[in-house]
């Protein structure tokens, strides 16, 4: 083998050598956890959210005239928009998925009477809809029922309106009920006034609470409310869903219809869910196209390093590889010596690279509480810049290949 | 010494070298360039977020935080350690009512109908900050016309407002508008003030939703925002069953007020401390504050440090741009060491016919130290297009509003992009000086 005559040139450059091995290593730790973080985040914005997204659509109303009644306004804006051709239902909404903001509350499944510090405590978004809220979301129904308009009341500013039922999510009715069989239940919480049970009376597969960051997004929870003035005296939001590719025609629509409704309040915050989406993730998606184009600068950078000092080491070495070939080596083996030698420098460097890349993610893992790095990244990413190496060697070793063995002749 | 001559010839050897071999060159300014871009883009982003516009007052503007959290479980399960970061109304109320501080400013945003009085602007919605007069003297926002109201207006709940340039603009085409009505939620408020163009980056008195938004565009007395029984429309968050209705929420222990005060100094900081702490321990006495005395009075750069303003991906752009920075030098150094040994000839003939080692020292370095000047230039227009896509890409977020280059980065680039190759060119022109001159001309 060649390893021990290579090794021994190498060991004549060390500078070289260490530069190179130096810029694999960092190469490598940065690659290996910046795509770590990119396929963590492809995975949070690739979550589903349960509804119907792309038929969606959110529209707010604030009333401020004198003499603005929410509560009439409310049915009559519902009876507006279920009846605009292309819609396939409507609903009141608190707070829209995905969009960042909105309640939440504890539950628990025991009551009151029960000690503070021996009673369950489940955090859960809360969603006030009303008895068309399951399908304008288009979330499943798995178990039990939907609300009726029976179950439907109004929260005013001194009354939270007692509802006596309530929808979870499997993950929430999981959590509250680990053995299974949450269906036909009760929760305390304070959502509809005193602390009073609340049956779960039905269970949907999924819906994500409004904060995509949360770790518990996928507790939620539908209530059968109306908020009547709750908190000032002429505000609403409404959840449409459309007939699939008419959402933005009913939009448009939605909107002049309810302006034209009641002109003692102001109608704002159309947006469609598709936007909200793309509102909530776009730090993580612009994240990934950040770290994207830093892993393939470095890639480049790297690369084109070796290219250049591979290339300065041809030419110092022109005599010696004119010898060679004067001695019998063949063009093949000129060219083998330069792709071993950078097999062995970025061998060196990924040995390094690979301390650095748990160094790293180590630190990542105190400072962002990011979770450990599988295994599989370090090989991968090792065997990534081992290829870069060849590729960048190839040009410079080939190169190094045509030396004619008439260059030894001309000098000494 | 190197005379100014000498520099000249220097520079006019290095150009010759660079040209020479110009891929080599091109690859040393792109390495430096494409470092210093991408370093100098997140480090933009990073500097406009750690900003501290209260800088200026930093012992004297103070965040009041009291712990009335639940007695099994902390605010902020990540940090125990933290007291809530708003307050009830009762405290609120009661610190500002003690007034044991130069001004107190507790407020809570939400929104309003604004209608004007012309006919061809519709009704619109405003952002209002409901807060106590104290907000003006503390947070000192530049009036145009006019000032804040008084104590008195406080506790009147007189119908006065403070409004933004932008508003004065829509609704009075910037004239002076002191003295006249705005129309809000259905009642007449006469403006007391107009402020200048007001942008502090971050919005440090109101960070719970936004740290890096415009501050609100109408600022009228807190005791109206009650009399109107009005909630924050930000951050309003309970940990217990709260009687129904406004004065249940009033009496509650839900906590959506901010507040600040001014002191005089660190020392009267602590003094309003141990005032907080006794407040406290008069309030224990009726059942309220289960947790241990944990009250806080944070300047404006420890509340932003614990509030995390500077957001976690910005923190990990720099690191990973810096660590690229280090990968580039390091290429620097490799590409800057191959074309140096490549003229040891050149140098021996330089040393054998006189030139002292300093000489040609100086000479290797000015090389160096023009291709870091050619990479930063490079580099700076890289960074300008990495912040114009930045951008692009986090439209609509805070970062977008921050992705502004400023003259202290052009420079510090341009400076970091000239020391960074001076000390990568050392340890090769270092190398270059120990050419022995016998030896290179020997083979000649």
């Amino acid at each position: 083998m060649e390893f021990r005559p290579i090794l021994n040139a190498l060991m004549r450059n060390k500078t070289g050598l260490l530069l190179i091995a130096l810029q694999v290593a960092i190469t490598l730790a940065i690659v290996c956890n910046s795509v770590f973080i990119i396929l963590q985040r492809i995975e949070k914005v690739n979550r589903p959210s349960g509804m119907d997204e792309s038929a969606l659509f959110t529209v707010t109303s604030l009333g401020f005239a004198s003499d603005y009644n929410l509560r009439n306004t409310l049915r009559e804006d519902l009876d507006a928009l279920r009846s605009i051709p292309g819609v396939v239902d409507a609903t009141t909404i608190n707070s829209v998925p995905l969009s960042n903001g909105g309640w939440s509350e504890g539950l628990s499944t025991q009551p009151e009477s029960v000690p503070e510090e021996q009673r369950s405590n489940v955090q859960s978004a809360v969603y006030m809809v009303d008895e068309h809220g399951l399908n304008t979301l288009g979330v499943k129904l798995v178990a039990g029922r939907n609300f009726t308009a029976d179950d439907v009341t109004y929260r005013t500013k001194n009354d939270k309106g007692s509802p006596h039922s309530l929808i979870v999510t499997q993950a929430l009715a999981d959590q509250a009920y680990p053995d299974g069989n949450a269906l036909g239940k009760v929760i305390y919480t304070s959502i509809g006034g005193k602390n009073g049970p609340l049956t779960i009376v039905g269970i949907v597969e999924r819906l994500q609470a409004p904060w995509v960051g949360w770790e518990k997004v996928e507790n939620s929870l539908l209530v059968p409310q109306y908020q009547d003035g709750e908190f000032d005296s002429g505000s609403s939001r409404y959840l449409v869903r459309t007939e699939p590719g008419r959402r933005d025609e009913v939009m448009k629509q939605a909107e002049a219809k309810l302006g034209a409704i009641n002109t003692g309040r102001i109608v704002r915050g159309l947006r469609s869910i598709e936007e909200v989406r793309g509102d909530s993730y776009r730090q993580d998606r612009a994240m990934t196209i950040v770290l994207t184009t830093v892993i393939l600068s470095l890639l480049a950078v790297t690369g084109l390093g070796i290219v250049g000092m591979v290339s300065f080491w041809v030419t110092r070495r022109v005599k010696q590889i004119g010898t060679r070939r004067a001695l019998g080596a063949r063009r093949f083996d000129i060219r083998r010596y330069f792709m071993i030698e950078n097999v062995i420098v970025v061998g060196l460097g990924i040995v390094i690279g690979l301390l650095l890349t748990y160094g790293f993610n180590l630190w990542l893992m105190k400072h962002y509480e990011l979770p450990r790095l599988s295994w599989y990244y370090a090989p991968l990413g090792a065997l990534t810049v081992l290829l870069l190496g060849q590729l960048a060697v190839f040009g410079p070793a080939t190169r190094a290949s045509r030396v004619s063995p008439a260059v030894a002749t001309r000098t000494v | 010494m190197l005379s100014n001559n000498m520099f000249t010839y220097y520079l006019r050897l290095a150009m010759i070298s660079l040209k020479r071999n110009r891929i080599l060159t091109a690859l040393m300014v792109a390495a430096i360039a494409l470092g210093i871009g991408m370093s100098m883009t997140s480090m933009t982003v990073l500097h406009m977020m750690s900003a501290n516009p209260m800088s200026h007052k930093e012992e004297q503007v103070r965040r009041v935080e009291l712990d009335n959290w639940d007695v099994n479980r902390p605010w902020d399960e990540d940090n125990p350690a933290e007291p809530p970061d708003l307050m009830t109304y009762q405290d609120a109320n009661n610190l500002v009512q003690a007034h044991r501080a130069e001004h107190e400013a507790a407020f809570f945003p939400n929104v309003l109908a604004l209608e004007p009085d012309k006919r061809d602007v519709k009704p619109y919605m405003v952002e209002a900050l409901f807060t106590t007069s104290g907000f003006f003297p503390i947070f000192e926002p530049p009036f145009r016309y006019g000032t804040g109201w008084s104590p008195a207006e406080d506790r009147s709940a007189a119908r006065v407002v403070v409004i933004d340039s932008e508003t004065n603009e829509k609704l009075f085409g910037g004239e002076n508008s002191v003295g006249r009505k705005v129309r809000l939620g259905g009642e007449d408020y006469t403006v007391v003030g107009v402020l200048e163009h007001w942008r502090p980056t971050p919005r440090v008195y109101h960070v719970a939703n936004g740290a890096f938004e415009d501050p609100q565009s109408v600022f009228a007395p807190f005791s109206i925002g009650i009399e109107k029984q009005l909630n924050s429309n930000s951050n309003n968050s309970c940990y217990k069953d709260s009687e129904p209705g406004y004065a249940g929420l009033l009496a509650s222990e839900c906590i959506w007020v901010d507040l600040w005060v001014q002191v005089k100094d660190e020392a009267d900081a602590q003094r309003y401390l141990s005032f907080l702490n006794d407040y406290v321990g008069e309030q224990k006495k009726s059942g309220r504050f289960p947790r241990p005395t944990n009250n806080r009075v944070y300047t404006v750069a420890q509340f932003l440090e614990v509030q995390r303003v500077v957001g976690r991906d910005v923190r990990t752009q720099v690191w990973l741009a810096f660590a690229f920075f280090a990968v580039c030098l390091i290429n620097t150094v490799g590409l800057l060491l191959a074309k140096f040994m490549g003229k040891s000839s050149e140098i021996g003939l330089r040393r054998a016919v006189g030139a002292s080692k300093p000489a040609v020292f100086a000479q290797y370095l000015t090389e160096s130290g023009l291709v870091g000047l050619a990479g930063g230039l490079f580099g700076l227009v890289l960074t300008g297009l990495g912040l114009l896509a930045l951008r692009k890409l986090y439209a609509g977020t805070s970062i977008e509003r921050l992705a502004e280059l400023d003259w202290s980065m052009v420079f510090a680039s341009l400076a970091i992009a000239l020391i960074a190759s001076l000390i990568a060119g050392l340890y090769p022109t270092w190398r270059a000086c120990q050419v022995q001159p016998a030896t290179q001309l020997k083979t000649q």
